[in-house]
């Protein structure tokens, strides 16, 4: 899957867990700008590992602190 | 004072928010819930508090055996026998016979070939998690887990994968996508103590060793209360063979403080060499174990008193519920009746 793809896929999944429609670019931060809360972000990792069929752990998690960052994980991680 | 706080490089710059939040809920006028002082414990579910005779609803103190008259004995003697305190740590100058004992008591109490006390029970999850799960492999736990759990996974360096509370299905799609060959712990608790409910043990055990997993059961709240012979949740739901380590606390119904865990695996003894939050501490004081397996032994045939625990709860449960409390469970599950607070002010004010 390419990047693009990728982008395109994650996007859909982040609209439901974004309240305040804010505008998503690479450097989007997950915890800052879309305001993201502990349990939020347990539901939102859920989404990704099921759509993607990966496992992104905490220790990973700890890396990803933007838009960018994630489509770049998940890319890696899709192997 | 505003000048400190302001300065550049004050560590403690991250605190303010919290400290912020604290002082507007003071600001309220409710009483602050975080400087409780018992002046008098008349029993294990009466005190005097802040000057105010106060019925105990949250202390743990599940089976009253903090004012046992044979438990209370047994320290005396063992404070009279072995002195205050070890001054050692287990491994080198702090272990006592009635460290064994405790150890022995134990064993007896789960039916399981190994025990090991710690200091205290968080203790007993950091040392164990931390230890047994490393670099290359995978904890796998519910997100409801106990902090002592969640610092447990991280002063190791296993990769962790954390589940929806309670979720058979989510728990087991993340097990399937852990890389062939990597070592896999799942930890759960038996009952949950954000809620008071317990876990589908049988199910998710069942799921976790189909997939090749390791299994720790933290059993803190229902030692001694659930189970036909009060080991547990994994008792009860007949599945307690099937679980590797599990861990519990003195502090909660054996009524003083420590921590463990039992294990029928045949390698369990060399924990105590490579364990560091167990071997780099202090043990328990002489009179602590005494008491701790005193209690523990009398926990075997607390069938009457977990009774009475069960009709208490459900009896607690009911009325909570008429007057119209929105309650974590909707039947009682342990003896955690957890009542959900709308909002912060409200919570403090209760």
């Amino acid at each position: 899957m390419d990047r693009a793809d990728v982008e395109t896929r994650i996007r859909s999944l982040i609209a439901p867990f974004n309240k305040k429609g804010v505008e998503i670019e690479g450097a989007t931060t997950f915890a800052g700008d879309l305001e993201f809360d502990s349990l939020t972000v347990m539901d939102f990792v859920a989404a990704i590992e099921d759509e993607f069929d990966i496992i992104i752990s905490m220790n990973q998690q700890a890396e990803i602190e933007n838009f960018g960052q994630l489509i770049d994980a998940v890319q890696k991680l899709q192997g | 004072m505003a000048d400190v706080t302001a300065a550049r490089g004050d560590l403690f710059s991250k605190f303010d928010p919290l400290i912020e939040m604290r002082a507007n809920l003071l600001a309220s006028g409710v009483e602050d819930p975080f400087s409780l002082v018992m002046e008098k414990v008349l029993s294990p579910t009466r005190a005097i508090c802040n000057g105010r005779d106060t019925i105990l609803l949250g202390t743990y103190n599940y089976m009253g055996m903090t004012f046992d008259p044979d438990v209370i004995q047994a320290g005396k003697d063992a404070l009279d026998a072995f002195g205050a305190g070890t001054t050692g740590s287990r491994v080198l100058n702090g272990t006592y016979q009635g460290h064994k004992e405790c150890e022995d008591a134990l064993k007896e109490f789960y039916a399981m070939d190994h025990a090991m006390v710690f200091s205290t029970g968080y203790q007993a999850n950091l040392g164990i998690i931390s230890t047994i799960a490393g670099k290359e492999d995978y904890i796998v736990l519910d997100i409801d887990s106990h902090a002592s759990i969640w610092d447990g996974c991280a002063l190791g360096n296993a990769q962790v994968v954390p589940f929806k509370h309670n979720d058979i299905e989510a728990m087991e799609k993340r097990l399937k996508r852990i890389p062939e060959g990597a070592g896999k712990l799942v930890v759960l608790e038996g009952v949950y103590s954000m809620l008071g409910d317990i876990a589908p043990l049988k199910e998710m055990i069942a799921v976790a060793k189909a997939n090749g997993a390791m299994v720790l059961v933290d059993e803190a709240h229902s030692m001694g209360f659930i189970g036909p012979n009060g080991r547990g949740v994994a008792e009860e739901q007949d599945v307690l063979d099937d679980v590797d380590f599990v861990i519990g606390t003195f502090s909660k119904s054996v009524g003083t403080v420590g921590g463990f865990c039992v294990s029928n695996h045949p390698k369990f003894e060399v924990m105590r060499l490579v364990c560091r939050p167990y071997v780099f501490t202090a043990s328990l004081p002489p009179s602590v174990v005494a008491t701790a397996a005193t209690s523990i032994r009398k926990l075997m045939h607390g069938g009457n008193k977990r009774a009475h625990l069960w009709e208490n709860s459900r009896t607690l449960h009911a009325g909570l519920k008429a007057l119209g409390f929105q309650l974590g469970t909707d039947t009682p599950q342990s003896a955690i009746i957890a009542v959900i607070m709308p909002d912060l002010e409200r919570g403090a004010a209760m």
